[in-house]
Order: C-alpha cells, then structure tokens, then sequence
C-alpha cells in the first residue's frame, strides 16, 4: 500500500514540475509559435501525465490530458497555431490537471471534477484546426491523432528503452530469452535482466555490458545523473545537526585559548575551519533561485493583463539569485501582489499610454540581486506613478493621517501611506475605487521575515517597489540581554539603539505621562516598557533601578524603549520553534541555544509592544497569533489570507483573497438585466454578477436602493461580479475546517476571528451556478 | 516492538506510575531548565536535548500532587507525542516491569478531578499498584490555567 503511495507522489512531484513548466512554454510559444522545441516540451508533459494516469486509473485525468495531446499533437506537426485562443485553454487545461492532481494528493483520488466544457473546448478547437488542415477529410483527423500517439509513444519508449529490447533489436537475443529472464526476475531472482541473461542464456557479457552503456547514453539523463531529491524535512535536520556543530566548535575554541601551544590548540583550529565550510555548505543546499517564484508570475501578468484590457510586458533579471526556501515560500504571496498590482494600477489603459506618449505596452521589471547579505527585489513599471496629494487626501477620509500632519508630510511619506493599515482596509477599497486589496498585508508579510519594503515613485514616470529581505531565517544577529536571572535574545532587526542612564539620570531620565513611564530622548517622548514586569519575572522596579538600560525598538513602525537588567553582546544564533504547548505565549518568536548549552527564548519585538499597549490592536491582532511562529517557519497547517464578508442576516463568509481580483462598490441604479442575469457595466464590458447570499441559500440584502458590494473574481480571463454583504476584514490565519467540508460551493466551515465562517471556494461557486456562461462562454 | 504489557515505571510523591514503553523515547536525569515566563503552570521550563528544544511538563502539578521538595532534582522521562518529544519530570525513575493483563482493573469510580482524566486504571502488582497514565492526556495542557 504505502509503496503504491510513493509511487503516486512521485507522479505527483514530477507532474507538478513539469506543470510548471509547462505554463512557462506556453507563454513563450505564445509569443514564438514555432519554436518546436518548446512544442516538444509541452506535448512530453501532457503525455506523460496522460500515460502515468491512465497506469493509476486516474480516468478523468487521463481523458482530459488525451483531448489536450490531440491538440498539442496538431500543433507540434505544424497543422494548428498556438493562437492566444489555444493558449489560453491549454493554460486551463493546465490548472485543471492541476486541480486534479491536488485532489489526489490530500484524498488519493481524483475526485469528481466537471471538466466537460473545458474538453469540449479543446476538441472544438481540434476541430477547427483539423477542419482548417484538411478541409472536410474526418479520416484524416483520425489518422493525426493516431500519428501523434504513435510518434510520441516512440519518443517515450526512445527515451527509456529496455534492456531487453535493446539486445532484441541488437540481434544479440532471442525475444523468449527476454522473456523468461524478465519472468525470472518475477519470481524473485534478484540478478539484473543483464546478468541472467548472460549466464543463463549465454549471451556475451562484454554485449550486454556495452549495451548497457548505450542504454544509459540514450535515456539523455545527464543531469539527472548529477542532482538527486532530497527530502527538505531531512535538510531542515541537518541545518539543525550544523547549527549544534557551531555550538560545540565555540565552546571547544573557547576552552582552547588558554592552551594555545598543544596539538589540541591545532585541531580545534581545523574543527573551527570546517564546521565553518559545512555550515555554508549545508546553507547552500537550502539556496533557492528565485525564478522558482517568479516563473509563476508571467502567467499572472498576462491573465491580469488580457483582463484589464491592458498590454504588458515582463522582464525579469537576475532569476538565479538564490535566497533560503523557507523565505522563497514566504515572498511568493506578497511578490505576486505587488506584481498585480503594478498592472492594475500601476500601468495605464493603453489610450491613456498613447495620449501621454508613452509606448503602447507598459513595462514590468523585476530585478534581483544581493547587496550587503540581502536580496533586494526590485517591482518596477513605468507606469502613471502614486500622486502625493491624492494618497494624502485619502489618507485623510480614512482617518489615517490628519490635514495637519498631511501638509507638513514629505512626498516620500506620503507614497508610504498606500502600506498603511487602514489606508486600504476593505472599507476604504470599496469606497474608493482605484485601489487594490491589501497594501498594508504585504508589508506585514514582508516584514515577518524581518524585510522591509519601500517605494519609490515619479508621476508619469512609474513606480518602483523595493524589497529587501534577508538571505536565511535560520540563522539570525541577535543581541542577548537578560532580565530577571535569564537570558533573552531579541532580533537585531528591530533593534535601533541602546541607551544607558546612570545616577542621576537614572532618577530623572524616566518621567511618567498619566501613570506610563517615558523617555525624553532627543526631544521626543519614547514610550518605556519593562520587561521583567511585562514578563511578570519580578525584580527592581524602574524608579528602584540604580542604571537603567535602554534597549529601543522598532515595531510596525512605532519606537519604544525596554528596559532590561542587563545588556550583553551580539551573537548569531539559530532559531528554533517552540512546542505547540507554547503557541499562546506570544511574547515569544522561538527559542535558542546558546554557547553554554542553556536554552534562551527569542523576544517577538511586535507581541511585547502589544501587550504593553505601545501598538493598538488592530491588523496587528491578526499577525500575533501566528509570530511565535513567524521564524520558524514550519508551514505544516494550511494558512491562508482570507477576505472575511458578511453574507445575509449576520452570516460570516470568507473567499481567499488569491481569488480575489479586485473590490468594487456598484450603486444598485446600476443593475442591468442581460437575459435571466444580473449585469453591470465595468471597465467598458460586461461584468455578470452572482449573488453569494442567494447561492449560499441565505438571501439577504434586501434594500433595493442599497449599493452593492463586489468582489470580482478572474476565471480564465473573464471576470464574474460576486454580490457580498458588507466587507468585514482581512485576515491571515490557518484555516482548519471543522466539518461540512467540501459541499457545494464552499470548502469548508472555519472559526475566523471567533465566529464560524464559511470558506467559499469561487470557482465552484461560478460552476455552479452557470458554467456555460461563466467558463465555456469565454471563449 | 515491546509488549504493551510493558512499563516504564517511576515515582511521584511516593506513587507508583507506569507508561508504555513504547512511547518512552528515553530517560535522563535532571536538565538545566529555562523557565518560560507567562505559559501555563504546568509547563516547567525549556531543555536542550541534543540540539533540540524540549519542553518539560511537570508532572507533579499535572495531576495536582503537592510540589515537589526544595532541592529534589527531578528526572525527565522524554516522550513522543503527536508534535513531537515531550518532557515528564518525576521524582525517580523505577524499572521497566512486565505486568499481567489480568491483574489490570480500570481506575475506581471514586477517583475525583485531574487523577481521573489521567490514570486508565491499575495494575495490582506484589504489594503494590502500578497506575497507568493516559500518556495521550497527559502530554495536553488542562483547559483551564
């Protein structure tokens, strides 16, 4: 049993890479509809998927990925054009096998996916280029599509010929020979076919050895013969073997500088040198490039783009910068967002392009590279940039900023408004149009993995997003201070300054505004904390304090001064997770061990200021449940940024914000009848509009004159409206479904911010509830 | 496999506790605890184990037993749990005995509060009762705080 399990999951892991890849061809083929290679390439993975699932009894899949070979196969013998029509659907094709192949993985089976009008799409498009081909000969259509299963069977079988085989054609055995040694081998003769071959039927050894040889220059795996998979749990192990092998090296160097004349002295110094070289080793087998994110990211670009009705093109450059996979995984949500949003907002309608005489096709860049131990990732368009006053103002309407602080705020300030939470809460967005989701989530993302983002922008011009974000989370400067008889270490990233008042000024440098202590420093008021009441460890009171040290802050942008019994030194440490029984402790970011052995408990910046009140609560509550974590990294359970609606009388339910396109607010005098459906006017085409309350069986919104709230959602290029009730939240968290999963159009029911929320999968929804209009009449 | 007649055996407060042997990964003596300020009680602090952080469960306060003595350096019986190694601190640890099915009997209806979620019964052994902890119970942390 298990061993059928691993062979599906290799099938599964092969398949998913050779998806990815195949996205990436088919953009390219649709730029160079004649590069054969690539058509090459495409054909391979379908059929390979095809072959495989049809081995496990995957029926749907394989019928699927049969109709997409026929096409695929037209296309490779030169009879049909990769058209923008044939790419889109072989891009959904794509995301169906996908789908299916997800559903494999979590429930071993293939489910019941309705992928009808997607195969009726494809044969039609087969037929049209077969009609095109061969005028009105159906034989001939036949004949294709059985020449395309022909060669690619030979091509297959080229690749991974058999031994066997090979010494049949060879003339150096007879077919039965093969057979029975294959027969043998069966009934459990553990000798290579090669070996009973040539002892049992006397075939020449030096025959079969060449062959052999031939066998492994054919299959072509030169590089496979070079890489291997390696399990990432079983790297994570040895990051951790290595991070203890740096303990005990600096423990043993440490006992060694007494004794600097003893052989000892000079072994200690090779330990010293290697585990050195095997700790960079082992961090590079972790290194990733980052196009393995960004090769997602042209697929994203034109769906948005076709979309939009805009045209742009993406350039990336410095794909193979290689960053830690744990953050590779952790920047590919806030990547993605930044890039749509750069065409959403930041590239201009092509007319408005034209009148600003700028080229019709907007640029997107993105750029990689490593500066002083970061990455910087660089999102730039030359698209109509941020205008200052126009952020300032709105700004202002939501309560973020006041008109006062607005006049005095530089431009530079003012661009950074769009991260701020509050700015682009799902209120602000759907009242004012123009704005995408979430600014303020990738910041908090980003910042999780102790990066930082910034922008840069000229009107007219176009915007420039600046990421940076450290090489490895595994390993992090901290510095270590200690409170109350323990150890603590806290982040260098967060760490601004260390201030120590003495005497005197210890008695008056702590004044108190209404009972909370502060600082006066350099003319500003900096909120004090004390740690060891805040951990409730006991000790000195502040004003008991003969020297107070200052270790100041920064957390989501406000200052704060702790205080703490003592300031040590600086160390690299290695962070490790703490136990699931510690998850409410959340003043915590994970613990270490430190040279001595004893283990110490990393302080989590951001949960000390909440709980001392420094930051209000706010989006911050959503990030605190899981920054115990945030290091970590341990991604087991599946976490998701959810757009929280209210649906009906009082009813919770939530869409995963990747399936959100945009937010947009309707006057309801804007409803339009297009046959039996809701319609609205948007962005110069036809949005039909599905209500949620009605497809949930909940009703609701029964005001006529109310406006409506939409989520707009992309499926294979086409947007569907989906009529919510008021837009509530948006929150990162983990969604653990607790029953009456999987029905109908939702995932599942969740606990969302103590209520009970149901998980809305959209794309079930839209199939649901008019597939022919929604899907197939895309095209 | 061991048997799952077979017990680790240890002492809290002068009684006798058993635990499959197959969920003890191993016995140490007493760690260098880091205590962690504001978790719940029972939890005693954070050991290294090899490189790895464990936390330690005092056992003790589990099962609501008086505290243990000043000076009495508890030993750690590290289990698996469903996520991973877990910490018990007792007083001592006792020898792995063989037991007999038929001398087991579930714990007695007039075992109140934390004991009774805890201890699936007793083995009754030459002169002596061997309780046996729900281990599965035991490495979870109490509702309440």
């Amino acid at each position: 049993m298990s061993e059928i399990d691993e062979i599906v999951g290799e099938f599964l892991v092969e398949s998913y890479e050779n998806l990815d890849r195949y996205d990436e061809d088919l953009l390219v083929l649709e730029k160079d509809p004649s590069d054969a290679g690539v058509l090459d390439s495409l054909f391979r993975t379908i059929h390979t998927v095809k072959g495989t699932s049809g081995f496990f009894g995957f029926g749907e899949l394989e019928s699927l990925t049969h109709v997409a070979e026929n096409l695929l196969g037209l296309c490779r013998d030169g009879r049909a054009q990769v058209s923008r029509e044939v790419a889109s659907v072989l891009l959904a094709t794509g995301d169906a096998v996908r789908a299916i192949l997800t559903t494999i993985e979590s429930t071993g089976e293939e489910g019941t996916p309705d992928n009808a009008s997607l195969k009726a799409e494809l044969e039609r498009l087969y037929a049209v280029a077969t009609g095109a081909a061969e005028a009105s000969d159906t034989v001939a259509d036949v004949e294709v599509a059985n020449l395309a299963d022909a060669t690619a069977d030979t091509a297959e079988a080229e690749e991974a010929k058999r031994l066997g085989e090979m010494l049949v054609e060879g003339g150096h055995a007879s077919e039965d020979e093969v057979v029975i040694a294959a027969a043998e081998q069966a009934l459990g003769d553990g000798r290579r076919i090669g070996e009973i071959l040539a002892e049992d039927s006397g075939i020449d050894e030096d025959v079969v050895e060449s062959t052999a040889r031939d066998q492994g220059r054919s299959s072509g795996r030169g590089l496979a013969d070079t890489s291997i998979r390696v399990d990432v749990g079983l790297l994570d192990e040895l990051m951790n073997l290595v991070g203890e092998l740096v303990l005990a090296r600096n423990q043993i160097v440490q006992l060694v500088t007494q004794d600097q004349e003893s052989e000892f002295a000079g072994a200690s110094q090779r330990l010293n040198l290697i585990t050195t070289e095997l700790q960079e080793g082992v961090m590079k087998t972790r290194m990733q490039p980052i196009g393995n994110v960004w090769n997602k990211l042209p697929r994203v670009v034109r769906d948005l783009s076709l979309a939009c009705g805009k045209q742009v093109e993406l350039e990336m450059i410095g794909q193979d910068t290689e960053l830690d996979k744990t953050i590779i995984e952790a920047i590919k949500d806030p990547l993605t967002h930044l890039v749509r949003n750069a065409v959403d907002h930041g590239i201009e309608d092509p007319d408005v392009r034209t009148a600003a005489g700028k080229a019709e096709i907007g640029k997107l860049r993105l750029r990689a590279y490593h500066e002083g131990g970061q990455v910087n990732i660089e999102i730039a368009d030359d698209g109509a940039g941020i205008d200052a006053e126009r952020v300032k103002a709105k700004a202002i309407a939501n309560g973020v900023i006041t008109a006062d602080q607005a006049s005095r705020m530089p431009d530079r300030e003012a661009w950074n408004l769009i991260f701020a939470a509050g700015f682009s809460t799902a209120e602000a967005v759907t009242n004012v149009s123009g704005r995408g989701v979430g600014m303020d989530v990738v910041r908090t993302n980003i910042e999780r993995i102790g990066g930082t983002v910034d922008v840069h922008t000229e009107i007219g011009a176009g915007t420039t997003f600046k990421v940076k974000i450290p090489l490895t989370l595994a390993i992090v400067p901290a510095l270590v201070v200690s409170s109350a008889g323990d150890r603590y270490a806290i982040p260098q990233l967060s760490l601004l300054e260390l201030v120590r008042l003495e005497g005197e000024a210890a008695r008056s440098g702590i004044e108190l505004v209404h009972g909370a202590p502060v600082h006066r420093r350099r003319g500003q008021l900096l909120p004090i904390v004390d740690l060891s009441s805040e951990l409730a460890t006991g000790g000195p009171s502040l004003h008991e304090r003969e020297v107070i040290s200052i270790v100041v802050l920064h957390a989501d942008g406000h200052q704060f001064g702790l205080v703490v019994d003592e300031i040590h030194d600086t160390q690299e440490i290695v962070v490790k997770p703490l136990g699931s029984h510690l998850k409410e402790a959340s003043l915590f970011a994970g613990a270490t061990i430190m040279g001595d052995g004893r283990v110490s408990l990393i302080l989590d910046v951001v949960g000390i200021a909440q709980r001392a009140r420094v930051l209000n609560e706010g989006r911050e509550r959503a990030a605190l449940g899981e920054q115990e974590e945030r290091l970590a990294a341990a991604a087991a359970a599946e976490r998701a940024t959810l757009l929280l609606v209210e649906v009906g009388d009082d009813r919770r339910a939530a869409i995963a914000l990747s399936d959100v396109e945009r937010l947009e607010e309707f006057a309801a005098s804007d409803l339009e009848w297009s046959g039996s459906q809701e319609v609205v006017q948007y962005r110069d085409d036809i949005l039909p509009l599905l209500r949620l309350g009605d497809a949930l069986g909940v009703g609701g919104f029964a005001q006529p004159d109310a406006s409506l709230n939409v989520v707009v959602h992309t499926i294979e290029g086409r947007m569907v409206g989906i009529v919510v009730g008021r837009i509530l939240d948006i929150v990162d968290q983990e969604i653990r479904f607790d029953g009456g999963s999987g029905h109908g159009p939702l995932l599942g029911s969740a606990i969302v911010q103590e209520r009970v929320t149901d998980v809305v999968d959209v794309n079930a929804l839209v199939a649901a509830n008019d597939p022919s209009r929604f899907a197939a009449g895309a095209f | 496999m061991s048997s799952p007649s077979q017990f680790c055996t240890f002492t809290l407060a002068d009684l006798l506790f058993g635990i499959e042997v197959d969920r003890v990964q191993e016995v140490i003596r007493s760690l260098e605890l880091t205590s962690v300020p504001l978790a719940n009680e029972v939890v005693e602090g954070l050991i290294n184990l090899r490189g790895q952080i464990v936390t330690a469960f005092d056992l003790r306060r589990r099962l609501d037993l008086p505290p243990r003595e000043d000076g009495q350096r508890p030993m750690n019986i590290v289990v698996r749990t469903g996520d991973g190694e877990l910490s018990l601190l007792v007083d001592e640890i006792g020898d792995v005995v063989d037991v007999d099915e038929s001398t087991f009997e579930s714990a007695p209806e007039t075992l109140e509060g934390t004991a009774r979620e805890l201890i699936r019964g007793a083995y009754k052994l030459d002169g002596r009762l061997l309780l046996v902890l729900d281990t599965e119970r035991a490495v979870s942390l109490p509702v309440a705080v």
